[in-house]
């Protein structure tokens, strides 16, 4: 951490907090959800984008995300014998990242040093935006012979949610219950689900907090460096008390570092919108890439995944429970029309005083890729935007190309540079030495 | 008098420019990069002192660009060659608009202003397509040296498409192509055709304002350069230091970059000298 503004260095209390529980969290998470068969408890597979956890949960069914196992291999290097088992058993190599390492996962036991990931009670196939998700919860259900059940939410065509498409997400929702409560053989607990929604409801208030607070400069956070790593909880915790104490010792984490001036660089000099899911094999090669620049994400798409509260203000109700899971369900980031998402990325970059955006398109995931190309032709030829568009994966280490990328980030910020610092002054300024980046920097995630 | 310096680490050749206190080039030197980049770039800048039989300390600022330029130990700062092209460009067509280099490994469109700034560029991505390996690749099937075949490929027809866009792959359609009987100079011409259609796709993206300038290594060769014309229904710009282009960009930005910082100790130089 690192003061901007040369004051004193003060004495810190909850730096570090919202790391250290987040590892402390997901590794209890990841050890309940390994116990769960030997338990005898249910297990549900979801989605991460729009998912119906909190229905879940009111059922007892421990939730398990194999996107989010997927890139925790991907975090922890550990991805390429995965994605190499799958194209030994014949998926091509255009196949997504995330369904090639849990195929190769479990195809190879299923074990890796976070967890043993437990076998599908039931599949739950929210796949919003996704139609490959579809393929890859039918390969699952023949597998495991499991039940699955498909959660169809309409694609949002329109500025707004009409009605009828809640109503007809609700419909399914009842189906789903009928279907839980078969698998479990437990009866539908409302105010088990309300409780359930009314935690939900605060975790989200508090991340929402915690998003707002990079509109300050310098930011005290990475909205996306350190907010994909943050935000973890709040789907693979949503809707319990420990998700809630969470978010308020990062809350506290943050508000300190507004206190004191700090930020994730020594100076910020640049603010970025980012778009797209990072890579995560590479995940400290490219947040060095920024850092040595001074580059701060103020706002990122990708740190939405799991709900985009902070632009809606929708949040789960307990007063509305379905209803408002519903909602939830059908307004998730990669189910928003392209014109919706564009317009999102413009509105990030005016009320988060950004110099530039940086779309990070990658090869896995058609639901992210489709339009960025689009979206940087017009940001930067029409709207005069600073936009950087490349590409690599989400996963799959073999699309990454460390002196490639580092070429074009280095030649957006050299001319970001001029535009913002030299041209204004219209002075030359000697560039420091880049080698390794401009001044001591902190690595805050793995 | 007093120099300074840009040397262009790319993934083929080491580009080397020496500049003088007049913003005149005073000199050139060209050498392989091969497998020690270090030892390349030292390796390029000796070179053009002994040509140019100037003194290393009247070198007073060197700037390293290109995928090696962290590799300029001896150099004072480093900037990208999409930067450098551009600046390149500028000082050599003052009147450039829009830049396409073509190099070993890389194809960018850049886009510029009057003063040589950028303003938007595009890469060729994750592969070496449409770039200076591709026709290395085509050459090395052909039987031919990277040289000659530009100027084969001018005799050729129209009539032949070549489809592939990987680098390995485009030698099997090549040798197909050979095994129909087709001939030598209309397969090459087919080869230059398919690069500059995917390089003013990549142009496109960026715009493609006038003065239209061709820079990189593969800008000497004229068959493609007659490809990029024709496709682009339009003229470039191409100089004997096309290939030289990042190396001069980089030696420009070191000659405004020593003026900033060094202005006194130049005046004080001027005063020694007399003058």
């Amino acid at each position: 951490m690192d003061s901007q503004d040369g004051k004193a260095t003060p004495e810190l209390k909850h730096q570090g907090a919202g790391r250290w529980l987040q590892k402390e969290m997901m590794s209890d998470y990841y050890r309940a959800l390994s116990e769960a068969p030997e338990k005898g408890e249910p297990v549900a597979y979801l989605f991460i984008s729009g998912n119906v956890g909190e229905l879940m949960r009111a059922f007892g069914f421990h939730v398990c995300f194999p996107e989010v196992n997927a890139l925790q291999c991907g975090i922890k290097h550990i991805s390429p014998q995965y994605l190499l088992r799958s194209e030994d058993a014949g998926y091509s190599a255009d196949v997504c990242g995330y369904v090639k390492n849990d195929i190769g996962l479990l195809l190879s036991g299923n074990k890796t040093p976070f967890a043993h990931v437990p076998p599908p009670s039931l599949l739950v196939c929210n796949y919003a935006g996704c139609t490959t998700y579809i393929k890859w919860w039918e390969a699952l259900a023949e597998y495991y012979g499991c039940p699955i059940f498909v959660l169809d939410s309409p694609y949002n065509r329109l500025e707004h949610i009409r009605r009828e498409d809640i109503d007809y997400v609700v419909g399914q929702l009842k189906e789903l219950i009928a279907v839980c409560e078969q698998v479990t053989g437990r009866r539908f607990d409302i105010d088990r689900l309300r409780e359930t929604l009314a935690l939900a409801r605060q975790a989200e208030e508090l991340w929402v907090k915690i998003l707002h607070a990079c509109k300050h400069s310098p930011s005290p956070l990475d909205a996306y460096f350190e907010a994909v790593f943050l935000m973890a909880p709040i789907y693979t915790l949503r809707g319990t008390p420990q998700s809630v104490q969470y978010f308020q010792a990062v809350l506290q984490e943050i508000e300190e570092r507004l206190a004191y001036g700090l930020g994730p660089v020594p100076q910020e000099r640049f603010r970025i919108v980012m778009e797209g899911p990072p890579p995560w094999p590479k995940f400290r090669t490219f947040w060095e890439m920024f850092k040595g620049w001074g580059a701060v994400t103020v706002a990122s798409t990708y740190s939405k995944v799991g709900g985009l509260w902070d632009v809606t203000g929708r949040y789960h109700d307990p007063d509305h429970p379905l209803e408002s899971i519903a909602e939830y369900t059908l307004n998730c980031y990669v189910n928003w029309s392209l014109p919706r998402r564009r317009q999102l990325l413009l509105d990030y970059a005016r009320d988060y005083s950004a110099d530039g955006i940086v779309i990070h398109s990658v090869k896995s995931c058609r639901s992210f890729a489709a339009g960025e190309a689009d979206f940087r032709e017009e940001f930067s030829k029409e709207l005069d935007i600073p936009t950087l568009l490349i590409e690599s994966d989400l996963i799959d280490p073999r699309y990454f190309s460390d002196a490639q990328m580092k070429n074009r980030i280095d030649a957006f910020f050299e001319s970001l540079e001029h535009r913002k610092y030299v041209a204004a002054r219209a002075a030359s300024l000697p560039s420091p030495n880049r080698e390794g980046g401009g001044g001591e920097v902190q690595i805050r995630a793995d | 008098m007093y120099y300074v310096a840009g040397v262009d680490v790319g993934s083929t050749q080491t580009k080397a420019v020496l500049m003088d206190e007049n913003r005149r080039i005073a000199g050139r030197a060209l050498t392989h990069t091969g497998a020690n980049v270090v030892k390349a770039a030292e390796r390029a800048f000796d070179l053009l002192l002994e040509e140019t039989g100037v003194q290393r300390s009247d070198v007073i600022y060197i700037v390293g660009t290109g995928y090696g330029r962290y590799k300029v130990t001896f150099g004072d700062t480093q900037i990208t060659e999409i930067l450098c092209h551009a600046r390149g460009a500028n000082f050599v067509f003052p009147g450039t608009r829009t830049v396409i280099d073509i190099g070993g490994q890389d194809t960018k469109g850049i886009k510029i202003d009057s003063r040589g700034e950028v303003l938007d560029f595009a890469m060729n991505d994750k592969c070496a397509a449409g770039t200076g390996r591709f026709l290395e690749a085509a050459a090395a099937t052909m039987g031919l040296s990277l040289a000659e075949i530009g100027e084969v490929s001018l005799r050729g027809q129209d009539g032949i498409h070549i489809t592939n866009v990987c680098t390995v792959f485009v030698e099997s359609e090549i040798l197909s192509h050979l095994a129909w009987g087709r001939k030598r100079e209309d397969i090459l011409r087919a080869v230059h055709y398919s690069i500059a259609r995917r390089s003013v796709s990549l142009l496109r993206r960026v715009g493609l304002d006038a003065e239209i300038t061709f820079t990189g290594g593969v800008s000497r060769n004229q068959g493609m350069v007659a490809a990029l014309q024709d496709v682009l229904g339009m003229p470039v710009n191409v100089s004997d230091d096309s290939h030289y282009m990042g190396a001069i960009g980089a030696a420009v930005f070191a000659y405004e970059r020593a003026g900033t910082l060094s202005e006194r100790a130049l005046a004080a130089a001027d005063w020694q000298e007399g003058r």
